[in-house]
């Protein structure tokens, strides 16, 4: 079968990218597939020829490799996959008459099959690698410290609050009340849709560490459905400012800065 | 309904949107929804975290006045609590809480039902009926 595959190289993988390139329409170019494929089917036919040891893991590298890139590209898993299991069918039209061929494309066939899942694992192992990394700069991207006047500076939280997250929000908070010497920290909850305890915790937590600092901290954006449901729960903000939007804590920070906003004469 | 799985924190983020789903489109107001949603989020965590993971229902359901209503419950296989007027406590914690999450769950809807035992695993279940 190897030297079958190795004498009909051109005709083989140039019938195995039409395949592919049916599939895929629009997204690359024939002559982008054959090169591809070309590379795959010389590792091919180097692992059925059991020249070399080395074949049957650099076959298992260009794989992954080729569909690393398919997932980064946008293609679908099935996509993915039809780039390797279309070598079925090319091979299968030009052995079909040669009956002493058939016994070997099974072999050829299970192998096919093998590699077939494999671009599956590596297409998933790519996709999470893409999440984890979109979720890592949304996390960052999600947290923003702005200045709202000299000596405050407010961080407007949007979404969940989770444990990672309120401690980056920390960190970034408190790393900016030192860098600009702010004495008014104002975090802005208009954007976290549920306030429960550890969401509450994380906000008492962050404001004690304001604190610390010797700066003051105010809560704002506390919706009323949000007020009424923290009190059901009896999570008392002691003497922590708390404001309904970040106007009046805006105000409120100016005035103890002794500011006053007054009209234009 | 199906049941949830809870097994990570992005599980409890999934559970309190289904509810906030299936309170909204049963006509509870914006205040009981928050409230439900919040009640969902301090039970999911605690199966989560004291129960190591569990699953979670949601239902909807109607009063005997024909009132509808969402009910959720919690389910885990964990270590259960041994004291549950205790566990109900404000301020009480097994952990590093504030102490109010279940206390406070069972204020924020309108049944609580707590089920449990040492070593049988948590189960709890609540309605929050719209008005």
């Amino acid at each position: 079968m190897a030297d079958y595959l190795r004498d009909h190289h051109d005709k083989i993988v140039g019938r195995w990218s039409e395949l592919v390139l049916a599939q895929v329409r629009g997204r690359t170019s024939l002559d982008e597939v054959r090169r591809e494929l070309a590379d795959l089917y010389s590792l091919i036919v180097r692992v059925l020829s059991d020249a070399d040891d080395h074949a049957a893991g650099e076959l298992r590298a260009a794989l992954d490799e080729l569909s690393r890139s398919r997932a980064r590209d946008g293609y679908t898993p099935r996509e993915t996959a039809i780039g390797m299991l279309a070598l079925k069918e090319a091979v299968y039209e030009f052995v079909a008459d040669t009956a002493e061929l058939v016994p070997e494309f099974l072999v050829l066939s299970r192998m096919i099959d093998d590699l077939g899942l494999r671009t599956f694992e590596a297409y998933s192992a790519a996709r999470e690698q893409i999440i984890s990394d979109q979720s890592t700069s949304m996390l960052e991207l999600s947290t923003p410290v702005v200045r709202l006047w000299e000596g405050i500076i407010a961080v407007p939280l949007v979404g969940t609050l989770d444990s990672a997250r309120a401690q980056l929000v920390m960190e970034k908070l408190l790393d900016e009340l030192v860098a600009t010497s702010a004495d008014h920290a104002v975090i802005d909850i208009t954007g976290v849709p549920t306030v429960d305890t550890e969401v509450a915790q994380h906000l008492l937590k962050t404001a004690a560490a304001v604190r610390l600092l010797g700066a003051e901290c105010t809560i704002s954006g506390i919706r009323p459905q949000v007020a009424q449901t923290i009190v059901s729960l009896g999570i008392e903000f002691g003497d922590i400012a708390t404001k309904a939007n970040l106007a009046d804590a805006l105000a409120l920070a100016l005035r103890q800065a002794g500011m006053k906003v007054v009209p234009v004469a | 309904m199906n049941a949830v799985p809870i097994r990570s924190g992005d599980d409890v983020v999934r559970v309190r949107q289904l509810v906030r789903t299936a309170a909204a489109e049963n006509g509870l107001s914006l205040v009981d929804q928050t409230k439900l949603v919040t009640a969902a989020s301090e039970l999911a965590r605690n199966t989560l975290v004291h129960g190591g993971g569990g699953t979670a229902t949601v239902e909807v359901v109607k009063s005997p006045i024909g009132r509808p209503g969402v009910k959720l419950s919690f389910n885990d296989e964990g270590p259960g609590i041994a004291d549950i007027d205790l566990a109900l406590t404000d301020g009480w914690t097994s952990g590093s809480g504030l102490g109010l999450g279940l206390s406070g769950a069972r204020r924020l809807v309108d049944e609580f039902e707590l089920n449990s035992k040492p070593g049988a695993g948590t189960s709890v279940v609540v309605v929050k009926w719209s008005r």
